[in-house]
This record gives structure tokens, sequence and C-alpha cells, in this order.
């Protein structure tokens, strides 16, 4: 679209979507007869609501929503593009800063994508090593998302635990990489250091916190009459169209759909060794989304003290030549990332970079799905809707 | 204050400083005890325990500095005049409610002498003007010229104006039971009152009041717009409602308005459900000085209430609110003033 394609200012495009958007509607067209405008109000980029720079044009009947235009682009960094410019070693510390809140989970799929170009593997200690990261990284994500959601509905209190947990997980992730938000820790056949001395029961007793908060969190939040009141039936995915919009990740599971890559997707990691299983909830409401996080908050704890207890010894990294060239080839590797699916398509002409990354961020896809989900809510639970989804604005633009 | 004999004037200086100091002060205790400390407490948050050493005393002098050295900015767009007032109109009605709320058998400024206006009619002025503020919150609202300031100041009056309903239904069965609007009144008949004969501590009405207490402080708490009826001002969908575009001092002003109130709802419910000032065999001069002390422990109590809701729940959707009110709490008022009735007529 040019510029000259574009609406006069003050007037939106009409979407087409399906009639059951309107089902909301219908009370609303009482009004029409009395003849009330609607109200054009700007949400963001800069609003708390919007965790970043997300801007919701939302037109406004009274308190209800007639329709919202998210508009993305406002921290657009160029990685695609920047990658076919770095070394794949360099690469890594572009994308810790996709989804900042998991970076260290985003450094999984790049690498094993040029691990599998390369056709090499890391030794046992090493993927033991990048899955407890992992899951931790997930621990650090979903119990902020915990206390955040209850800070949108207007709880200040358990955005404070949340934070307070994070903090736990971070100092963790810091004593074994040294960066609490960017780790930068993954290598191409392997992982950078080992662990600390004294690491292990130190995670343990941070494990068993997580496990006692997410309790915590079950009392306060879930359990609390107007938290429910506020997220039960608001912003509704269904099954089939949370799909055609390629929502993934714990929205989708929310939605009742039971699909984890960790599980059913090609073997990544040491998931199949670990004893887990993968939530769903029947009622894809922003209720759902939140229990679904709070279990798999206690699965991922679960799971990091299993690994603990299994975790094998050897070396950390397998032979890899000191200046790295990846072989031709295209491969495309998708993980479950805390905030869903993310892949990295990656093209090499058998140079120290790749030629050509397509990055598929989970977040991108669960904020197209807005504006079919916000016609015809009120105005508070665009907020509800918008926490529920979880996104990362650095995930959506890149 | 104490009988002193002095002209009209100086005593009318004496109450007028009096008043003038007690909303600033009160708000700034509310503030720190409970906004910094016990919510620090609740939450595990070390920053407001860390300034100044002991248990972070320095973080309320800091916020006020902090507010004085802000900017104050009146938006291009806004309705001057308007914007500069609404705050002091929020002030006014707090500093209003103080007036008439006793501290002891003399100590009170409105009803030093039973020829004062307001000494029949304190409960009915007290509920009157608390619910000023409202047309200071749509000024506010509708001078910042801000499409959000706009949406609360609505919410904000949709909300107060439902709310003042229970509210003054919850206090009816108090004026029922002790046959007098006079809050001196209702705390002497709470004083002087005997529970199955034995007179130790009175009678505080809460004991057959209790639906009313409950009432009360639901309602208080929306008056107040505080959490979980703090649709206004919800800083995550509206930034902050009708307060966005003020900013250091104004701003401030809408702080103490918030903080003075809830002391004067806490004074209310005090005075009303758990005796005020009076402890029971203490009489004359001694009640004087005894009162206060009284009156601030039990206003504590209450106000410890109100802060512990509001740091626990999160927020009601704005139809949601309303219905709570007008299918819950009107119904439940109107039940309890039957049945105070009845029960009045009976007994």
């Amino acid at each position: 679209m040019t510029t000259t394609d574009l609406p006069p200012p003050g007037e939106l495009p009409e979407i087409a979507v399906d009639p059951a958007a309107f089902r909301h509607l219908a009370d609303a067209q009482v009004n029409v007869e009395l003849d009330t405008g609607d109200m054009v109000l700007n949400i963001g980029p800069q609003h708390p609501a919007t965790h970043g720079t997300l801007r919701l044009v939302v037109r406004l009947d009274g308190e209800r929503v007639v329709s919202a235009d998210p508009i993305i682009g406002y921290m657009h960094r160029g990685y695609e593009k920047l990658t076919e410019f770095r070394t794949y070693p360099q690469i890594t510390t572009l994308i810790n800063r996709i989804d900042w809140l998991s970076s260290f989970a985003n450094e999984v799929p790049f690498i094993d994508a040029a691990e599998h170009l390369m056709a090499i593997e890391a030794p046992p200690r090493a993927q033991y090593l990048r899955t407890i990261l992992t899951e931790l990284s997930r621990i650090a994500t979903f119990v902020l998302f915990l206390g955040e959601m209850g800070l949108q509905v207007g709880a200040i209190t358990p955005a404070f635990y949340g934070f307070r947990d994070r903090e736990y997980v971070l100092n963790l992730i810091e004593a074994v990489t040294g960066g609490r938000f960017h780790p930068n820790f993954n290598r191409i056949g392997g992982i950078k250091d080992d662990l600390p001395w004294g690491w292990i029961s130190e995670c343990r007793g941070v494990m068993n916190k997580v496990l006692a908060s997410c309790d915590e969190f079950d009392d306060l939040v879930v359990g609390n009459p107007i938290f429910q009141k506020r997220t039960r039936s608001i912003g509704i995915i269904p099954q089939e169209l949370g799909a055609a919009y390629g929502v993934s990740g714990s929205n989708l599971r929310a939605s009742g759909v039971d699909w984890d890559l960790r599980r059913d997707g090609p073997k990544y990691l040491v998931y199949d060794e670990l004893d887990w299983q993968v939530w769903t909830h029947p009622d894809g409401d922003s209720f759902a989304r939140y229990w679904v996080r709070l279990q798999e908050t206690r699965e991922s704890a679960r799971m990091v003290l299993q690994m603990l207890d299994q975790m094998p010894s050897g070396p950390l990294m397998a032979k890899v030549p000191r200046i790295i060239k990846v072989p031709a080839g295209e491969v495309f590797v998708n993980t479950e990332n805390p905030l869903g699916e993310m892949g990295y398509y990656v093209i090499s002409k058998g140079a120290t970079g790749p030629f050509r990354t397509k990055i598929r961020s989970a977040s991108f896809s669960n904020v197209s799905i807005l504006p079919w989900l916000l016609r015809g809510v009120y105005v508070p639970d665009i907020v509800t809707i918008l926490a529920s989804l979880y996104f990362i604005l650095g995930d959506i633009d890149r | 204050m104490i009988s002193l004999d002095v002209g009209w004037g100086t005593t009318l200086a004496i109450k007028t400083v009096v008043v003038l100091g007690i909303v600033p002060l009160t708000a700034l205790i509310l503030g720190y005890v409970f906004l910094l400390k016990m919510m620090s407490h609740m939450q595990s948050r070390l920053g407001p325990m860390d300034p100044g050493g002991f248990h972070g005393w320095y973080q309320l002098i800091g916020d006020g500095i902090k507010f004085l050295q802000k900017e104050d900015i009146t938006p291009a767009e806004a309705d001057r005049r308007v914007f500069a007032l609404a705050p002091a109109i929020v002030v006014l009605s707090t500093f209003l409610v103080f007036v008439v709320i006793p501290a002891g058998p003399r100590v009170a400024v409105a009803s030093l002498d039973s020829k004062s206006a307001f000494d029949g009619v304190g409960v009915f002025y007290a509920l009157a003007v608390s619910s000023l503020s409202v047309i200071g919150v749509l000024m506010a609202g509708w001078a910042s010229s801000n499409k959000y300031a706009l949406l609360g100041a609505l919410r904000a009056a949709a909300q107060l104006i439902a709310y003042e309903l229970p509210l003054v239904l919850a206090v009816v069965g108090v004026v029922i039971q002790t046959g007098t609007m006079s809050l001196q009144g209702i705390v002497s008949f709470q004083q002087n009152g005997s529970l199955f004969g034995w007179s130790g501590l009175g009678f505080p009405l809460i004991l057959t009041q209790f639906v009313g207490f409950a009432l009360f402080m639901v309602a208080a708490q929306a008056e107040l717009t505080q959490p979980p009826f703090d649709m206004p001002v919800a800083e995550s969908e509206l930034v902050a409602g009708y307060m966005v575009e003020y900013t250091g001092f104004r701003f401030l002003f809408f702080f103490i308005g918030e903080f003075g109130t809830a002391f004067a709802f806490a004074a209310l419910a005090a005075t009303m459900f758990l005796g005020g000032w009076s402890v029971p065999w203490v009489h004359g001069t001694a009640a004087d000085f005894l009162g206060p002390v009284v009156l601030f422990a039990k206003v504590m109590f209450v106000a410890f209430l109100m802060f512990w809701a509001r740091f626990t729940y999160p927020r009601f959707r704005e139809d949601q609110l309303q219905a709570i009110a007008w299918k819950w709490l009107i119904p439940i008022a109107l039940a309890n003033i039957l049945a105070t009735g009845v029960l009045k007529v009976a007994f």
C-alpha cells in the first residue's frame, strides 16, 4: 500500500471479518437510533498495557470496541537482514534480543539449525545444560506473566511476587552464563562453560521456591472470584480459528489443542528422556491461558529438578573447527519457546554466515488474531486479552 | 477545642488551622503507614524499606520533595481555569467532611455547642459533602482535553453516583437504631449503652449493624476509587484516568484528597459502628484528651481493612461494578433498613 492508497485521516479502513465476530454487538445496535458517534482512541505506542511499543487504534462506542487495528513496526530492528552480514557465532548475540524475556530459549533453534547443516551433535551434558537453561528461561518468562496478568486486571501485589521469583531465576542464569538478560551462552557444537560450584543445590532451592509461589499464585489470583469474573469467557479463541491464524504455544493449548513441539516436534534437546506432561484447557479464554501457563511453570520446575538429578557428566563441546563454515543447504528448525513456536529457516551457501534467515516468531502470529478477538469487547477487556496473549514487542517486530 | 474564653473569631481561626492541618497530616500518615510500609511488607518489596536507614523513614519526605520539584504543566488544549480548580474542589470536599467528625465530648470543630447548625445533622452533612469530590473529578476529566481522562471521569461519575446510595442506605440502619443523625449523639448512644446489662464495652453498633458496616466499607471503598473499585484510575488501561494530565503539586492535591478521604471515611465508620472516641468508663475532660487517641486507633484499624483489600484484589469491570451496586448492595441495604425498623418497633 503506497501513501496515496491510505484512507483519509480520521477514517479507518473496514476489515472484512466473519459475521460471527459481531455476536457481541447485538445489543450495541440500540445506540444506532440514538446516533451516538464513535470515538477513535489511540492506545499506544506508549501505554502500560502494550508491553512496549504496540499501537492499537480502537474505535469505541461508549466503552465497547467497534474495531481494533494493531499497528506494529515501531521496534523493527532488521534482524533478518542483519544476520546476512554476521558470522554464525555472532548471530546468537542478535537473536538473544528477539524475545528478551527468554533470551536463552531463542538461541536454541538457531544453533540447532546450524548444527543440523554441519551434521554435528552436542554431547549429552551440553544438551542437558541447554535444556535446563531453556526451562529456566521459560520459568523466568512465565512467573513474570503470572504477576503481570494480575497487575493488568488491577491487583498490584502479584506483580511484585512475579518479579521477585523472576529475580531468583535470573540470578541462577547469571551465575551460569554471566548475563542476566542476554546470556549468549550457546555455541555451535555445545555450550560455553560448565556449571559453577554449588549451583545445583542452589537451583534445587529456587525450584522449590518457584513451586511454592505457584501455589501462592493459585490462591491469590486463580482462586480470586474477581479475577475469574474478569477473565472467564473473555477473549475466547476457537480451536480452528486459532490454528488458522497461526496462534501457537500456551495460547493454543489453552484452546484445547494438545500440541507441544517439545513432545510432538522432531527430537531436540532431551525432552524425550524426561517424565512430564502437556497441559491443555478446553475453554480458550483468558482464564484458560493463565491457568495453562501456571501449570506449565510448575511442570518446568519439576523438569529442572529431574534434570538436576539425572544429568550426565562428560565433555561440553563436540569437535568443531576454529572457523565455522556451514556447508551449503537449507534447514527449518522450530522449537517450543515460552511464547509459542519459534522457528528459523536458514539458507547457507557455505560461507561463515547464513545467506538468508527467516525468523518465525510466536508473538507475531499470536497478535495477528487481535482484530478478530477485540471486536465487541469492553475497554477493560482489551487489557485483559492483551495481557493473556502475552506477547513481547521484540518478538513481533524483530 | 477545650473550652477557652476567647472570642468567636479566635475560635474560628483555631478551627480552620486544625482542619487545614489535619487533612494533609492524616493523608501523610495513611500514605506512610499503609502505602509505604504495610504494602512493602505484603509485597516483599525492598525499595521503600531502604532510604534513610531505619525502616526507610526518609522515603515519604523524598517523595514529597520529588513532587515539589516537578514542572507544573497545563496542557495547551486544556480549559485552564477549570483544570486549575478541579484538584482544589476534590481536597475541599475532604476538608468539609473533617468538620463534623467528633474526637471527644467537646473536641469537634462544628458541634462545639448544641446550637450549632451541624449538630443535629452530622451524618447527613458528612455524606453530602463527601460526594462533592465527584464534581472536581468530572471537572478534571473534562478540562484535561484528554480521551483517557474523559473516560476516567465519566467512569468515576457513574461509579460515585451508584455507590452513594448503598453508602447512605447503610448508615440509615444506624440512624434508625440510635434515633439521631448527630454523630455526637451516635457516639454517646454507644458509650452509654450496655451489652446484656454489662456496660464494660458500651454498645458498639457493629454488634447489631454488622450488615450496615460491611456495606459501608464496600461502598466507601468504591467512593474512594480504591481497588477492587478503581476503574476510574485503572492504571493499566486508562493510565491514570482523570489524573493523567496532572503533574507535581496538583497531582499531590489529588493524592492528599484520596488519602485524606480514606481517613475521613474510616473515621466515619469508626464513629458510627465502632464507638468513635468513646471509652465507656471515661467521661468529662479526661475523655477530651483520651478521645482523639482512641479514635485514631480505631481509624487505623478500619483503614487497615481498607488497604488490605486494596492490596489484595484485582479490579472489577465497569458493568460488573454497577451490577454489584444495583443488584446486591442496594437490595441488601434496603433489607437491613427494614429489619432494623421492625426490630426497633418490636423491642
